[in-house]
C-alpha cells in the first residue's frame, strides 16, 4: 500500500528522516514510535505531502505522494489540533469533511452512532464550538473525524496522547477493528510502548530519523522495546552497519 | 525581575515570524515609519500656524476645544485595537514572580505602546511651537502634562474596560451624536469641556488632577488585574454558546457550497473576521470625499473611477486580501483533505464576487450624486470582479502571515497586514484602472473611459480559467511554506 523509497528530510545539514525503504502492505496496523525528534511526525508530514522531501518518495496506492494529489480520497488523518476547524460544532465539522470525501449527513450520522460509546456524550449536542472543548475532547472528534468517508489509509499522530483510560482502550479496539476487518492500513505514532505493542502488527522504531528496529509484534515485543529506549540493549552488530549507531551503550 | 521581563519581550519581538522578511522590506517599512513620523511632527508644528492663519482664534484653545473629541476617538480607538497586556503571562503565573511584579510589568508594558507615543508625536511639537510664541511656560508644561495625563488615563481605562462588552459602540453614538449636534447647534458640550483643557493652561497646577486620577486608575486595573489573574477568572476566555447550523440552501451549489457554508459560519463566529466585514462597510461611505467635493484634491474626473472602486471592493480589499490566511488554523487540514485548490479558491472567489454585488446595491444611494457618480461605482465593481478578484487571491499566497481567528487586536496596524509583494500589487489593484479611464477620458469623452474599464473587467471574466490555473499554480508552489509559516501563531 504504502512504499517508501530513499526518503530523506534535511534542514540545512541536519539530517532529520533517513529511510532507505520501507514497505506497508494493505490492511496493517503499523506503529511507529521513537524518542522526540526521531522523526515520526517528520514521516507522516511527508506522507501527507505537509512539507517536502529533500530526496526520495513515498508512494501511497500507486500515487507519488508530492506529485499528484490523487492520495487525498483515499488518505486520512488527524496529526494535530490544526486538523480542527475551530469556530466549527463537531456535528458541523463532522458533516463537512463528511461532504468533502462524498458522505451525505445520514452516512456520517451512521458513522457517529458507532462512536457514542467513544464520545462518551462529550462530543455531540454539547453547544460548544470545537475550539471550546477540552484538549482531549478535540481529539475525540479529530480521530473520528479521519475515519470518515471510508479511507484505506488512516494515519494518527499520537493518537493516545491526551486521553482519558476508558476512551484509550476504546480506541484500541476500534484501531484494531479497522485493520483486521476492514481492511484499512493504519498507521499510529506513539510514545506509549504498550499501546502500540497492544494494538500494532508491526512495529518501527526511528531513532534520530533512522529506522533502527522493524519488529512483527509478539508476546516479546514489549520486553525487546523496553530494553531498547532503557538504552541498556547492546549494540546490534548485522548487514546494516548504522543500526547501533547514536545510542548510549 | 524587571530585565527577564525585558529579555523576553524582546526575544517575542525579533523572533516573531513576520519579522523575519527581507532586507529591502525592512529598509521599506524604516522609510514608512520614518514618513509618518515626519508627517505627526509636521502636524504638531503646522496645526499652530494653521489656525492662526485661518483666524480661527487663539490655537491652544481652539484645540482644546476638540481635545474631548480627540480623547473619546482615541478611546474608541484603543477599545477596537489596543491589545490587552495579560496575554502570554499564563506561563509567567507559576514561575516565582511575585503576582504585583507580572502585573506592574503587564501594565507597565501598555504605557510605552504606540498607543501612547504616537501623541506625543503631535503634542510636543505642538507645545514647542507654543513655547517659542511666547505663551506662558508653566502654562504650557501645565498644560501639557494635563494633557498627557488624559491620555494614560486613557490607556487604564481601556484596559479596565476591555472586559466588559459593548463599550465602544454606545460610546460611538453618544460622540457621534455630540458632533452632530453640535455641528447643527443643538447642544455643544465642547462649551462644557473646553474650560477644563484651557484650565490646564490657565491655573497649571491643575494638571494635578489628571495625574490623580490617573494614579487612581493606575491603582484601579493593578488591583482588578492581581485579584483576577486565575485561569479560570481574568485570564479565562469567554465561551460562546454554539449551535449546529446547516445551511442547506447552499447545498445546491455542490462543492462550492460546502465551502461557501464554511466560509459564512468562519465570518459569523469569528471576532477577527466581523471586523474585517464591519470594516468593509466603512469603506461603502468613502465616496463621499470625492462626491461632496470634500477633499480638494479628489475633484479631477480621474478620481470618480478610484471612488468606485473602493466603494464596492471593501470586502475584496479587506476579507479577500487575507485569503488563505482566514484559513490559516486548519490549513494542515485543508491541504491533506479530499480538497482541490480550484473549489477552494472558487469558493472564495464567489464569496468576493457576491459581496461585491452586495456593496455596489448597498451603494445605490450615490445615485442621489447623480448618474454618473453611480456609474463610477457600477464600473469600479465589475473591474473589481473582473480583475481584482484574481488579484487579492493571488496576492494572498503571498502573505504567509497567520491570523488569529479570536482576536481583533491585531486587525489593524500590524506588520503582518503588510507585505511588498502585495504592496505591488495595489498598482494594478488600484491604478490600472485610473490608468485606463484616463485613456479614454482624455483621448475620447468620459463614457469611453467608463467603457474602457468595463471592458477590462469583462475581459478579465472571460479568461477566468487560465487566470485560475495559473493562481493554483502559484498557491501549489507556496503551499510547503506556507503551511511553515502559519506554525507559528505569534
Amino acid at each position: 500500500m504504502i512504499t517508501t523509497q530513499n526518503l530523506t528530510k534535511k534542514y540545512g545539514d541536519q539530517t532529520v528522516l533517513r529511510i532507505e525503504s520501507l514497505e506497508i502492505p494493505k490492511g496493517q496496523s503499523f506503529g511507529l514510535v521513537g524518542n522526540n525528534g526521531a522523526g515520526k511526525t517528520t514521516f507522516f508530514s511527508l506522507l501527507l505531502d505537509l512539507i517536502q522531501p529533500t530526496t526520495g518518495h513515498i508512494i501511497n496506492n500507486e500515487v507519488q505522494v508530492n506529485q499528484s494529489e490523487a492520495w487525498k480520497p483515499f488518505t486520512s488523518a488527524f496529526i494535530d489540533e490544526t486538523f480542527l476547524i475551530g469556530y466549527l460544532t463537531p456535528e458541523e465539522y463532522f458533516y463537512f469533511i463528511g461532504e468533502l470525501r462524498g458522505q451525505n449527513k445520514a452516512d456520517v450520522n451512521t458513522l457517529l452512532s458507532n462512536f457514542q460509546d467513544f464520545f462518551h456524550d462529550e462530543i455531540l449536542g454539547q453547544k460548544k464550538y470545537l475550539r471550546d472543548l477540552s484538549k482531549g475532547n478535540q481529539k475525540k472528534a479529530g480521530i473520528v473525524a479521519s475515519f470518515i468517508g471510508n479511507p484505506e489509509v488512516v494515519i494518527l499522530d499520537e493518537p493516545f496522547a491526551n486521553l482519558d483510560p476508558t476512551t484509550q482502550i476504546r480506541l484500541k479496539d476500534i484501531i484494531r477493528d479497522l485493520a483486521a476487518k476492514q481492511g484499512v492500513t493504519i498507521l499510529v505514532s506513539s510514545h506509549d510502548l504498550i499501546h502500540v505493542t497492544e494494538v500494532c502488527e508491526r512495529i518501527v522504531v526511528l531513532n534520530k530519523g533512522e529506522i533502527v528496529k522493524d519488529i512483527e509484534t509478539s508476546a516479546e515485543t514489549l520486553k525487546q522495546l523496553e530494553l531498547f529506549f532503557s538504552g541498556n540493549e547492546p549494540p546490534v552488530v548485522n548487514d546494516d552497519a548504522e543500526l547501533g549507531e547514536g545510542l548510549p551503550s | 525581575m524587571l530585565k527577564h521581563f525585558l529579555k523576553l519581550q524582546w526575544k517575542s519581538f525579533i523572533r516573531a515570524a513576520s519579522f523575519k522578511t527581507n532586507l529591502i522590506f525592512k529598509i521599506f517599512m524604516g522609510f514608512m515609519a520614518l514618513y509618518f513620523i515626519v508627517m505627526f511632527l509636521a502636524m504638531g508644528v503646522g496645526t499652530f500656524f494653521i489656525i492662526q492663519d485661518r483666524q480661527w482664534g487663539d490655537p491652544l484653545r481652539v484645540v482644546n476645544q476638540f481635545m474631548i473629541y480627540y480623547l473619546a476617538a482615541d478611546l474608541a480607538f484603543r477599545y477596537a485595537v489596543q491589545k490587552m497586556p495579560i496575554t502570554n503571562i499564563k506561563p509567567l503565573l507559576y514561575l516565582p514572580f511575585k503576582k504585583a511584579q507580572v502585573v506592574r510589568y503587564s501594565l507597565g508594558k501598555t504605557v510605552v505602546s504606540f498607543f501612547n507615543l504616537a501623541h506625543a508625536f503631535f503634542f510636543i511639537p505642538f507645545s514647542i511651537v507654543l513655547l517659542l510664541e511666547g505663551y506662558s511656560p508653566i502654562g504650557v508644561i501645565g498644560w501639557h502634562l494635563g494633557i498627557m495625563a488624559l491620555f494614560y488615563c486613557n490607556n487604564f481605562l481601556n484596559i479596565l474596560l476591555n472586559n466588559t462588552d459593548s463599550v465602544l459602540i454606545p460610546l460611538a453614538i453618544i460622540f457621534a451624536g455630540l458632533g452632530i449636534s453640535q455641528y447643527y447647534g443643538f447642544f455643544d458640550i465642547t462649551l462644557y469641556t473646553t474650560p477644563i483643557f484651557d484650565a490646564f493652561y490657565d491655573l497649571p497646577w491643575m494638571a494635578i488632577i489628571p495625574w490623580v486620577l490617573l494614579v487612581s486608575l493606575y491603582a484601579a486595573a493593578f488591583s482588578y488585574f492581581k485579584k483576577y489573574m486565575f485561569l479560570d477568572a481574568g485570564l479565562a476566555q469567554k465561551h460562546a454558546i454554539a449551535k449546529t447550523e446547516d445551511y442547506t440552501w447552499l447545498d445546491r451549489f455542490g462543492n462550492l457550497g460546502i465551502f461557501l457554508k464554511n466560509d459564512i459560519k468562519l465570518i459569523r463566529r469569528n471576532k477577527r473576521s466581523k471586523t474585517t466585514v464591519l470594516t468593509s462597510i466603512f469603506f461603502l461611505f468613502y465616496g463621499l470625499l470625492f462626491f461632496t467635493g470634500a477633499v480638494e484634491s479628489y475633484d479631477g474626473p480621474v478620481w470618480k473611477i478610484f471612488a468606485g472602486i473602493f466603494i464596492s471592493g471593501g470586502f475584496l480589499f479587506t476579507f479577500g486580501q487575507f485569503v488563505p490566511s482566514w484559513d490559516s488554523s486548519y490549513y494542515p487540514l485543508m491541504m491533506s483533505q479530499n480538497i482541490k485548490y480550484k473549489d477552494y479558491l472558487n469558493s472564495k472567489w464567489y464569496l468576493i464576487i457576491i459581496a461585491t454585488l452586495i456593496s455596489t446595491i448597498l451603494a445605490s444611494p450615490y445615485l442621489y450624486f447623480g448618474w454618473d457618480a453611480y456609474l463610477a461605482v457600477l464600473v469600479g465593481a465589475v473591474y473589481n470582479m473582473g480583475v481584482n478578484s484574481y488579484l487579492v487571491l493571488w496576492g494572498g499566497a503571498y502573505i504567509k502571515t497567520p491570523i488569529d481567528l479570536t482576536s481583533n487586536k491585531k486587525a489593524f496596524g500590524d506588520k503582518q497586514s503588510f507585505n511588498l509583494k502585495t504592496m505591488l500589487m495595489t498598482i494594478p489593484k488600484l491604478l490600472l484602472p485610473l490608468a485606463i479611464y484616463s485613456l479614454g477620458h482624455y483621448l475620447i469623452n468620459p463614457t469611453a473611459g467608463y467603457i474602457l474599464v468595463a471592458l477590462t473587467g469583462v475581459a478579465g471574466f472571460a479568461f477566468k480559467n487560465i487566470v485560475f490555473k495559473q493562481i493554483e499554480k502559484v498557491y501549489k508552489k507556496e503551499k510547503y511554506k506556507t503551511l511553515l509559516a502559519y506554525k507559528q501563531t505569534s
